[in-house]
């Protein structure tokens, strides 16, 4: 039961690369890749987290309690930020891809002639 | 004797995101998963929250609000607008 | 390879990659009791070195500061890779369309206290970030939310200052390149690359920190011109108009 954060993690990564591969719209795959990436945020603050530790903020509450590990949510917060523009860089993609070949299923834009 | 070092509330979290993530994969039309998409960063924010990381829930809650069904509608209007554009100079 | 082909391999490639999970899950430590020194360190040394009482953000930009550099980096990088692929050659987008505003009142009220309360909501976040929770990341994004009800609820024309990508630039360069100007400065000083240089203040208040403040502030324009600029590409420099136009007025 200790080990539930680190199997839903775990799980989150599988069920994204499950929707990445089986994906028939390009948009649909790359919000896919968002829910993986999320499994990478569930496991850095699951490693993080210590046993009765308040946030690591100390305005208002005395310097020496205990608190949970700041290094996995500084991580944790300048990536989602992040990866918000790189999924709009990965539909960029997906739009031009679309314009070029008139589809967006990954399947029907796998023909390279020539 | 401790059965565990999760707390009951962080369990039930913990299931409620392991549900969300196949519902977002699931949801086949783009339109619909922003919206599921939105459901889920919610619940990904009370996982932040009750695992002590306000820093992180305010990201995700501003990103899964504002930023992702931005980006996600802008993309989905933008294609089909194109489609409408080459069916029409297709009918031409 | 066919679509048939790629699911069948799908199956036994998860299955193989749950047991390694199950295997590298097996070795960590039980959930909530962290081992690693770092986190403990950190949250005893930041407050009386820094004067920063938000550990997480005085790590993210003093302590981890070139990380979050590298990290803005990314940011620049993805815009211009939108900039350029979603680029309207033909200039058609250019031309401003006359739309009109939100028809009824209700809906203009509501917007124009959206866009008041975002932007203060914004402002607060970032200027306090690292005081409490919050940050040039989560106020950047804020920040650039309430600027873009302002197209959802105006016209065209009022949302035209935002739309302009030659004035929405020097900004962007402002927030990455003043990043790494504070670092500069440092090592012009003699000291690393991003030693924080200004006085650190009193803990809890606005004057604290030192060169934190600076960084939050870089970093949150940084995110609210990147977030605009996005915005731009994807609709704004698209030809075929996607909003009626309003040939009355």
């Amino acid at each position: 039961m200790s080990y539930l954060p680190y199997a839903v993690a775990a799980w989150l990564c599988l069920v994204g690369l499950a929707g990445v591969a089986t994906s028939r719209n390009l948009i649909h795959l790359a919000v896919c890749l968002t829910v993986t990436q999320s499994s990478s945020y569930v496991l850095l603050l699951s490693v993080g987290y210590v046993e009765h530790g308040k946030a690591p903020i100390f305005k208002g509450i005395p310097l020496g309690s205990t608190a949970v590990d700041p290094v996995v949510q500084a991580l944790t917060l300048t990536d989602v930020v992040v990866s918000v523009v790189v999924v709009a860089l990965i539909l960029a993609l997906a739009l031009d891809a679309h314009r070029l070949s008139g589809t967006v299923d990954p399947d029907g834009i796998a023909d390279v002639s020539g | 004797m401790v059965f565990s070092t999760l707390v009951p509330l962080q369990a039930v979290v913990f299931a409620l995101v392991a549900l969300g993530a196949p519902l977002v994969v699931l949801t086949r039309d783009p339109l619909r998963q922003a919206l599921v998409n939105g459901i889920y960063g919610v619940t990904l924010v009370l996982l932040f929250v009750v695992l002590q990381a306000p820093d992180p829930a305010l990201s995700m809650l501003v990103v899964s609000g504002i930023a992702y069904p931005l980006v996600i509608l802008a993309a989905v209007a933008r294609s089909r607008g194109e489609r409408r554009r080459a069916e029409e100079t297709r009918d031409e | 390879m066919s679509r048939r082909v790629r699911l069948a391999l799908l199956a036994p490639a998860l299955v193989g990659l749950g047991a390694l999970f199950a295997w590298a899950i097996a070795g960590l430590p039980e959930f909530g009791h962290y081992r690693g020194p770092y986190g403990y360190v950190l949250n005893h040394i930041v407050v009386p070195l820094r004067h920063s009482t938000n550990v997480v953000m005085g790590t993210t930009f003093d302590v981890r500061g070139l990380d979050t550099m590298g990290e803005e980096f990314i940011l620049y990088a993805a815009v211009i890779g939108v900039t350029l692929l979603l680029r309207d050659e033909s200039g058609a987008g250019r031309v401003e369309r006359r739309t009109r505003r939100a028809r009824s009142d209700t809906v203009r009220l509501l917007g124009v206290l959206m866009v008041g309360g975002g932007l203060l909501v914004g402002l607060w976040l970032v200027a306090f970030g690292y005081i409490t929770p919050g940050g040039g990341f989560p106020g950047g994004v804020v920040l650039a939310g309430a600027i873009m009800v302002v197209y959802l609820v105006g016209s065209h024309r009022d949302y035209g200052p935002f739309r302009n990508e030659h004035a929405l630039d020097p900004f962007e360069g402002l927030g990455v390149g003043g990043y790494v100007i504070v670092g500069l400065a440092a090592l012009a000083g003699g000291l690393q690359f991003l030693t924080n240089l200004f006085g650190y203040g009193v803990a809890g208040t606005l004057l604290s920190a030192g060169s934190i403040g600076v960084l939050n502030a870089a970093s949150g324009i940084a995110v609210t011109v990147a977030m605009l600029l996005l915005f731009a590409e994807f609709l704004e420099t698209y030809v075929v108009p996607l909003e009626p136009e309003d040939v009355g007025s």
